[in-house]
């Protein structure tokens, strides 16, 4: 039960909703369906998650994905011990011993073999089986896998096989409107709203060049930085360079841009 | 008689002066007590001294009375702003193109002086201005059998002319570089070198625009480009137009549905960087995109549409500064500041003046405005504004003509304008806001809003694609010198290329045997681990029995898997010139039949690795005329199209390798690839008619193989020239291979490849 309790989310994550995801979230769970949450890089998709584990009152197990992660990853290996070896459950295998909300973040940046793995677990069998262990687990009724993936920089290697898509019911993620943008770097900074609002004006500027150069717009979570550096005190135009200009682009041009719109909205 | 006359009319002082200069030309005489007294205005006395010693010395050179007329009237100038020393540097260089043959060029030399001087200030640039002068006359004055300067320079008196044009827009330095190009490349052609000095040839253009100072458009494009499309989420082409031919008519920034033209260069300017004059430019066009609408103005008199125009212009900027402030500190340094005491003046036209003051009103909070209309216009300007945040063009229209019958004076009608501190140059010519609905015997008309009936050209072949090429003379690039045109290269018999398969079937074996051992293992075990995919048994068991006997076990008891496949694109560049169809040594066969029977073995053997590929093929007929072939692109597949093009291939004309490199290059960076790779199939060294200098282009080619690694891109030539050593080396560096005995070409291609590749 320790390794339950470590998992369970304890204070309520702030999270500001942009429609009716909560609530078709709530009945994808309610028929433990698999989910998957798409949309750029920090728009608030792992925040959702853990938004949610907490309102249901489940623990969340949130795995990162990489190239190198495989199979044995996610289910479990066999490690040396004393008396020879000794099973250890992988990520997976212990969110669908406990009932957990297993996130799978990134997913496609597993490999694609990696990521057949879950698939007894995502439709009606709702068991995964351990080859190795030679054990046929039973997912708990709690259990729920939840996936995410950001198609923008999707390249040709990086893809969801179909089999994979199709198991999945899905809801698609992009940055907030301005307005509830704005919200949600006040609320979650304590800036005040003139200020949060050129914040997301910025935001917006270089969320138009995405293509032109730019692979990905400032995230939200980036004007949230930016926000906090200002309350701690920090110039806000150095703030802006700092935190939503240097870390998204080498491009000379770009950022000489961007520098420009940071100067001509903080006037 | 008069003579004698004036000189008794002239004060004791002016006397000692005019006898001094002791000249006999009645045209001196005529001007000589201006002179003298503009000269006492704005020189020392002992500069005075100096210039009447200067001017009789230049008198009695026996060069005619102009030169000294010209002295007279422009050296007290010339003096006053660069100090008085200057005024023998003037007597020298006089001096020395007086006693040699270039003396005409010495009255545009003092005429274009003042001009000169204007631009450069100080006594050292204008030193070093003679210096480079007397360098170019040192190089261009032809010398027939080395003996005697004969021929004066046909560049200098040209030159002299452009100086004035040519220093308001490059720096000295620039200038010098520019005159140094013209001096080297057309020192043996005196009527180009006369084009190239009077600013005619498009290369005195091109490397005078490459010498300017300031901020080009062109450098920046994307910036302003990124700018557009970030801040206002707006998008076109940006066209340069040229601001350094037209003198008389200032072009204004402008846009029109082709794109929106600005000028090619911008200077800093009030402390302004010219990038972010561009900026406030595209601001406030952008601006106008988005909130102007087109207005009917047939019934409008031209001041009226002054007005709408500046009242429509101030409302856009105020949207515009509403949404990112910080324009206006931009829009407001640019802005002039337009002198209201000025409107008191009498007999001018004070229209631009007051739409002037108006427009700063409204933009600078700061600014003070007396006159009452203006007052009173500004305020209703922003009750307008106000209102419902946005306006609209329509009301600025109805603000614009009450202001206009308000204002309107009597004077407004003189031929004689006041223009001082009204130009807002940041502004475009609104050029956009305007429908007639008549037409009008106004040039500049337009019926855009009414259908057109252009007709667009056919265009039957792709556009030229121009390249640099380096000058190891200089060691600087010549600006889009070459021309290269593609086109897809015309298909043959497909038949011939299965043929040549057939033919080398045996070689085909072999070769796919090397091929088996060559193509990737997808996957590749790592053992000794410390984190894997899985347990590695055999270690593992090892260890325990080391754990078990007490000794220190090996912790790296896993093993993963990695993937190790092939990530390569090629590019083939063939060398199609007329020297490949000579008989290789040896052979009964043409080193272009040669060719093609490697290039096919080669092509089949990339597509058995399945390797991206492409094949282009090159030849040129001087510089403005590269042809550069489509055999094969990277998406085709070595299919019977592709055959049919190989079949096809024909050699004529020479070699401009540098050039075709470049083109093909530009491919293979679009692809995406861990390895890229150029290999260059040719027979001998890069060479073209219209050049002479046969170290030149072999220079241009090792210039482009180091453009290529520097975008990744390596670079293998492999030459059927048995003499190659002598330059290959200078070129690819030890990126080569010399095949000696042509015949075996088609066996050693594909070996090449895999040995390269492996």
């Amino acid at each position: 039960m320790s390794n339950e309790a470590q998992y369970t989310i304890k204070e309520e994550p702030f999270y500001q909703a942009q429609g009716d995801e909560i609530e078709l979230y709530e009945a994808a769970y309610a028929a433990r369906l698999p989910v998957m949450v798409k949309g750029p890089t920090g728009c608030g998709k792992s925040r959702f998650i853990e938004y949610m584990a907490w309102k249901l009152g489940k623990p969340l197990i949130t795995v990162a994905c990489n190239e190198d992660m495989t199979a044995s990853d996610l289910v479990g290996r066999y490690l040396l011990d004393a008396n020879g070896t000794r099973w250890l459950d992988g990520p997976l295998t212990v969110a669908a011993r406990i009932g957990a909300i297993c996130y799978l973040d990134e997913i496609v940046e597993a490999r694609q073999d990696t990521t057949v793995v879950i698939h007894p677990l995502t439709d009606h069998r709702r068991t995964l089986p351990l080859d190795k262990k030679g054990e046929l687990l039973d997912a708990h009724e709690d259990f729920q896998l939840v996936i995410s993936y950001n198609p923008g920089y999707q390249s040709l290697m990086k893809d969801l096989k179909q089999s994979t898509k199709q198991r999945f019911t899905g809801f698609e993620f992009d940055y907030p409107s301005e307005a509830v943008e704005t919200a949600i770097v006040e609320k979650e900074t304590g800036i005040d709203h003139e200020l949060a609002s050129k914040l997301v004006k910025i935001g917006a500027a270089a969320r138009n060049l995405k293509g032109h150069g730019l692979d990905e717009g400032i995230s939200t979570r980036l004007l949230t930085y930016a926000a906090t550096l200002i309350k701690g005190g920090i110039e806000p135009k150095a703030a802006c360079r700092m935190a939503l200009v240097r870390p998204i682009t080498d491009d000379a041009d770009i950022r000489v841009t961007l520098d420009h719109a940071i100067e001509t909205i903080f006037a | 008689m008069s003579e004698v006359i004036e000189i008794a009319e002239r004060s004791a002082e002016y006397l000692a002066y005019w006898e001094t200069l002791n000249c006999r030309f009645p045209e001196a005489d005529a001007v000589f007590d201006e002179c003298i007294r503009e000269a006492k205005a704005l020189l020392s006395p002992e500069g005075v001294d100096t210039y009447i010693e200067n001017a009789r010395f230049i008198g009695k050179m026996g060069r005619g009375v102009e030169p000294l007329l010209i002295y007279l009237e422009e050296a007290p100038t010339v003096a006053s702003i660069v100090g008085e020393p200057i005024l023998d540097d003037i007597k020298d260089f006089c001096l020395f193109l007086s006693t040699n043959t270039n003396f005409k060029a010495m009255i545009p030399f003092l005429q274009s002086l003042a001009a000169v001087t204007r631009s450069l200030h100080s006594y050292e640039q204008l030193h070093h201005y003679i210096d480079i002068l007397k360098n170019m006359l040192d190089k261009t004055t032809a010398s027939v059998h080395g003996h005697h300067k004969t021929f004066p320079s046909p560049g200098l008196p040209l030159l002299l002319e452009q100086a004035p044009r040519l220093l308001r827009a490059l720096s000295l330095e620039g200038f010098k570089n520019w005159v140094d190009y013209g001096v080297k490349y057309y020192n043996n052609h005196p009527e180009r070198q006369k084009d190239y000095f009077c600013l005619q040839s498009p290369d005195a253009v091109a490397v005078m625009q490459r010498e300017r100072h300031g901020t080009l458009m062109i450098d920046h494009e994307r910036q302003l480009d990124l700018y557009l499309r970030g801040l206002w989420q707006d998008h076109d082409y940006l066209v340069p137009y040229s601001s350094a031919f037209d003198e008389l008519r200032k072009p204004m920034p402008y846009y029109d549905k082709l794109g929106i033209r600005l000028p090619d260069v911008y200077d800093d300017k009030d402390g302004v960087s010219g990038i972010d004059r561009y900026r406030a430019t595209l601001a406030h066009m952008a601006a106008h995109r988005r909130w102007s609408n087109q207005m009917i103005v047939d019934n409008w008199s031209p001041f009226q549409r002054v007005a709408v125009e500046t009242f429509e212009d101030s409302r856009v900027e105020y949207l515009a500064i509403k949404e990112f402030p910080g324009l206006r500190k931009l829009f407001l340094s640019l802005h002039p500041i337009p002198n209201e005491d000025d409107l008191e003046i009498e007999g001018e036209s004070m229209v631009r003046l007051r739409l002037a003051l108006l427009s700063r009103a409204i933009l600078d909070p700061d600014f003070e405005v007396k006159h009452d209309d203006i007052r009173e216009s500004v305020k209703r300007f922003f009750i307008e504004m106000e209102k419902d945040g946005v306006s609209s063009s329509d009301n600025m229209a109805s603000l614009a003509l009450s202001f206009t019958a308000r204002t309107r004076r009597q004077t407004d009608l003189s031929p004689k304008i006041y223009f001082e501190n009204t130009e807002v140059d940041y502004r475009d010519d609104n050029r956009h806001l305007w429908i007639y609905i008549e037409q009008g015997d106004d040039e500049e008309t337009q019926f855009e809003h009414l259908e057109e009936q252009r007709q667009d050209d056919e265009v039957n072949a792709l556009p030229p694609r121009h390249y640099h090429e380096w000058d190891y003379n200089s060691q600087h690039y010549r600006p889009d010198w070459v021309s290269v045109y593609e086109a897809i290269h015309p298909a043959g018999n497909v038949n011939v290329i299965d043929n040549i398969l057939d033919k080398h079937s045996a070689l085909a074996k072999r070769l796919k045997a090397i091929l088996d051992a060559l193509k990737p293992q997808q996957k590749v075990r790592i053992r000794y681990q410390e984190e894997g995919s899985e347990l590695d048994l055999d270690v593992a068991i090892r260890s325990l029995i080391d754990l078990k006997s007490g000794s220190q076990p090996d912790m790296r008891i896993n093993m993963s898997h990695k993937n190790d496949g092939r990530d390569i694109a090629v590019m083939l560049v063939l060398d199609l010139s007329q020297s490949l169809n000579e008989k290789a040594k040896g052979s009964s066969q043409t080193i272009l039949e040669l060719s093609q029977e490697a290039v096919t073995l080669l092509a089949w053997t990339i597509e058995q690795l399945g390797d991206k590929f492409a094949i282009g093929g090159f030849n040129s007929n001087t510089r403005h005329d590269v042809r550069y072939s489509h055999i094969k692109g990277f998406s085709e597949h070595f299919d019977n199209e592709v055959k049919s093009r190989l079949a096809a291939m024909e050699a004529k004309y020479s070699t401009r390798m540098g050039a075709a490199m470049r083109h093909a290059a530009h491919y293979l960076e679009a692809q995406k690839a861990d390895k890229k790779l150029m290999l260059v199939l040719t027979d001998g060294e890069p060479a073209d008619i219209d050049v002479e200098d046969d170290q030149l282009l072999i220079h241009d080619t090792h210039q482009a193989v180091k453009e290529l690694a520097a975008q990744g891109i390596y670079s293998y030539c492999i030459n059927l020239d048995p003499k190659a050593d002598e330059y290959v080396q200078d070129i690819f560096g030890k990126q080569y291979t010399v095949i000696d005995n042509v015949d075996k070409l088609p066996e050693k291609l594909p070996k090449i490849f895999m040995a390269l590749t492996k």
